[in-house]
């Protein structure tokens, strides 16, 4: 059973309808949620941001790190506010990192634990750089 | 130099924490061995031929008289009584136990000290040059700029998972003593009208395929360094390729792209971000530069006659003077430098009684500060002159006072077959036949400045590809062997070396060196330095020494 935290939450359930880019972007209806894979550009978006209720961003590995920054333009330049769901090989030693750059939703890979996730979640309470979470470090010293 | 607040403590802290539940979750068996690669790598930690490895980090090869201490009890507790210096101005140590490296990293912590992102796809330390702030020909100290990137870089939750490793340096004066052409980013600080601004060099690099780094960017304002630097890494986290691992290096997304459009893809995406909220303020640059002010100089005398006196005295005092002592923008002092490239230690190693001595002549002489260099040497950067012999005595006794330093024989040399686990060929052995060969100082004083780099495989970690002859170790079914080239420099002037030929045995590689140093002594014009006569001269009567029978 897919475990899937969204805000802190564990959960199993989850009946949100995901269409692949490619459909979502031929449906007529853009209230439906969508994922992309790691190498779909979020420009592709930019016309529906403010109806899209989930982007979910797939990790073909975990060490494949092209989801962060398309995280990061979706929080920061497109002012997206919907749910942001890290989807793929979403490991637990990553979750901090991918809070940090914008999801606020895990789909974990098999093996994954989720109480052990949550509690990695607040990983470093203090940081250095601007990112969609906190102001640079540099304008609060 | 920079010291820690409370929350960059916290912030080595809180690793030496993660990496220790890591290690624990891995040795019990629950996290899989392909993440805790990726995890330890992150920290530095290598599974090598014989045992692990752990990359220490030395920003920009600053290291304090106390930090030396702590690094000496180090390897006396946890290793074999040395360290070795990289080519990035770091240390590695050759023997931990894998089980002990979070303990390691705790004491490392105590001193302000950390393996941050030494190892892995993500931003590694940032390189100065080892004269930053001592330089007469300094137009602007590079290492609050540096201290800068180093802590936007650390942790960068967008930038961990890059597709491949990425080194930035940093140079402030007219000699570029950083090799900012050969990194995955250059910043070359400049005056316009007595105000700062920064050029920007994207995509050179060593290794599989070395490229010179065009410059992208010039006459950038300080404020906006982090933004630009940001702008790169995002064009560069998501277009770099990831499907090769030799062509994931950001210069090839540069040279794919052509310089002039991936420039465009940045400037587009820098304008994004551009005046934001990481746009630098000038309390932050000011808070940075504030370590790095000048120490108490004295007034001296810039004339200390028992002192000049001896430059040309033939005594060994006079030998080390010449090339191992450069001038300091402060009268009355010099830079002292140690090459650890004495016969019969491999390059760059230092041993634990050695570093306390190095610590000892920093507290009394240099205000307690050294700094590691990328040619695997240390710098004493703020010596009184009248106080150059007293040292000079304590680092004959050490064995740190070889008066090689810029010559044939300060080799830069990778730790190659016999420790790495990636080397096609040893490379130790090599520089200690040059060495061995070439033992006559009056010679090589004659001979004059020669860069001869040694790597053990093509990932180019001895930095061949600029050496003015330049040695990599490659297999040829099974045996070992060297392919030698020349014209290389790492310097201002920045050149790839070319080529020579067919490959030699190891034990052929000092007299083909023998024969390089031949022709341009039957060549050179005055007192030309090696490389300047292969830039006259051309590669052919090179080769044509080497290879007639």
């Amino acid at each position: 059973m897919t475990q899937l935290i969204i805000d802190g939450k564990i959960t199993t359930s989850d009946d949100q309808e995901i269409l692949p880019l490619e459909e979502f972007l031929a449906s007529g209806d853009k209230s439906t949620g969508v994922w992309l894979d790691a190498h779909e550009e979020v420009e592709t978006l930019s016309d529906f941001i403010g109806k899209i209720p989930v982007v979910a961003l797939n990790f073909p590995t975990f060490a494949d790190g092209r989801a962060y920054s398309s995280a990061n333009l979706l929080r920061r330049h497109y002012g997206f506010d919907g749910e942001l769901r890290a989807i793929g090989d979403v490991r637990i030693d990553q979750f901090e990192q991918m809070a940090r750059c914008g999801f606020n939703a895990f789909e974990l890979a098999d093996g994954q634990n989720a109480q052990q996730a949550i509690e990695r979640m607040q990983g470093f309470p203090v940081s250095y750089q601007h990112t969609v979470d906190r102001s640079p470090l540099f304008r609060q010293r | 130099m920079y010291v820690y607040d409370e929350i960059d403590q916290k912030m080595v802290d809180q690793r030496v924490a993660q990496f220790r539940d890591q290690t624990n979750r891995f040795l019990a068996g629950e996290l899989p061995a392909d993440e805790f690669q990726h995890l330890r790598l992150r920290n530095g930690l290598y599974i090598q031929r014989l045992a692990p490895m752990l990359r220490i980090a030395v920003p920009y090869g600053m290291l304090s008289s106390t930090q030396l201490r702590k690094l000496a009890h180090i390897t006396r507790q946890f290793d074999r009584g040395y360290a070795h210096l990289t080519t990035r101005q770091n240390i590695q140590l050759n023997w931990p136990k894998l089980e002990e490296v979070p303990d390691i990293l705790e004491e490392l912590a105590s001193v302000e000290m950390h393996a941050i992102q030494t190892s892995g796809n993500c931003i590694r330390n940032i390189t100065s040059d080892q004269f930053a702030g001592v330089a007469v020909d300094e137009i602007e100290d590079s290492r609050p700029w540096a201290e800068i990137i180093r802590q936007w870089s650390t942790f960068h939750p967008e930038f961990n998972w890059l597709p491949r490793k990425f080194k930035i340096a940093v140079t402030g004066a007219e000699k570029d003593r950083a090799a900012v052409q050969v990194h995955d980013i250059g910043v070359r600080i400049s005056r316009d009208a007595g105000i700062t601004q920064f050029e920007i060099l994207v995509g050179g690099g060593l290794g599989r395929t070395p490229v010179i780094g065009p410059v992208i960017k010039q006459g950038l304002e300080p404020k906006h360094l982090l933004t630009y630097l940001e702008a790169i890494l995002r064009v560069y986290n998501r277009y770099g390729r990831r499907d090769n691992k030799y062509k994931a290096r950001i210069k090839i997304l540069v040279r794919a792209m052509t310089p002039e459009v991936f420039a465009e893809k940045v400037e587009t995406e820098w304008n994004n971000i551009k005046d934001g909220e990481a746009t630098l303020t000038q309390s932050e640059i000011d808070r940075v530069k504030g370590h790095f002010t000048a120490p108490d100089y004295e007034e001296l005398e810039d004339l200390v006659p028992d002192i000049d006196d001896r430059i040309t005295d033939n005594s060994g005092f006079s030998d080390w003077l010449q090339q191992n002592v450069k001038s300091h923008k402060q009268s009355g002092y010099s830079i002292v430098n140690l090459a650890l490239k004495t016969t019969g230690t491999p390059p760059g190693d230092v041993t634990d009684e050695q570093l306390e001595l190095i610590a000892d002549l920093a507290d009394k002489f240099s205000f307690g500060e050294v700094r590691i260099t990328h040619e695997q040497n240390i710098t004493l950067a703020d010596v009184p002159k009248k106080d150059l012999h007293s040292v000079w005595l304590a680092l004959v006794d050490a064995d740190l006072a070889s008066p090689n330093l810029g010559l044939l024989t300060d080799i830069i040399c990778c730790p190659g077959g016999d420790y790495c686990s990636l080397a096609n060929a040893k490379s130790i052995p090599v520089a200690e036949a040059i060495q061995r060969k070439f033992d006559d100082l009056d010679y090589l004083h004659d001979l004059g400045e020669l860069d001869l780099n040694i790597s053990g495989c093509m990932n180019a970690c001895g930095h061949h590809h600029v050496g003015n002859i330049g040695i990599l170790g490659v297999d040829k079914k099974g045996q070992e062997f060297y392919q030698v080239s020349i014209g290389g420099s790492g310097y201002e002037d920045a050149t790839l070396a070319k080529i020579l030929g067919p490959s030699f045995a190891q034990d052929e590689i000092p007299d083909v060196v023998q024969k390089l140093v031949d022709v341009h002594l039957k060549n050179r014009q005055g007192q030309e330095r090696f490389v300047d006569t292969y830039r006259r001269i051309g590669i052919e009567p090179f080769k044509k020494s080497v290879y007639s029978s």
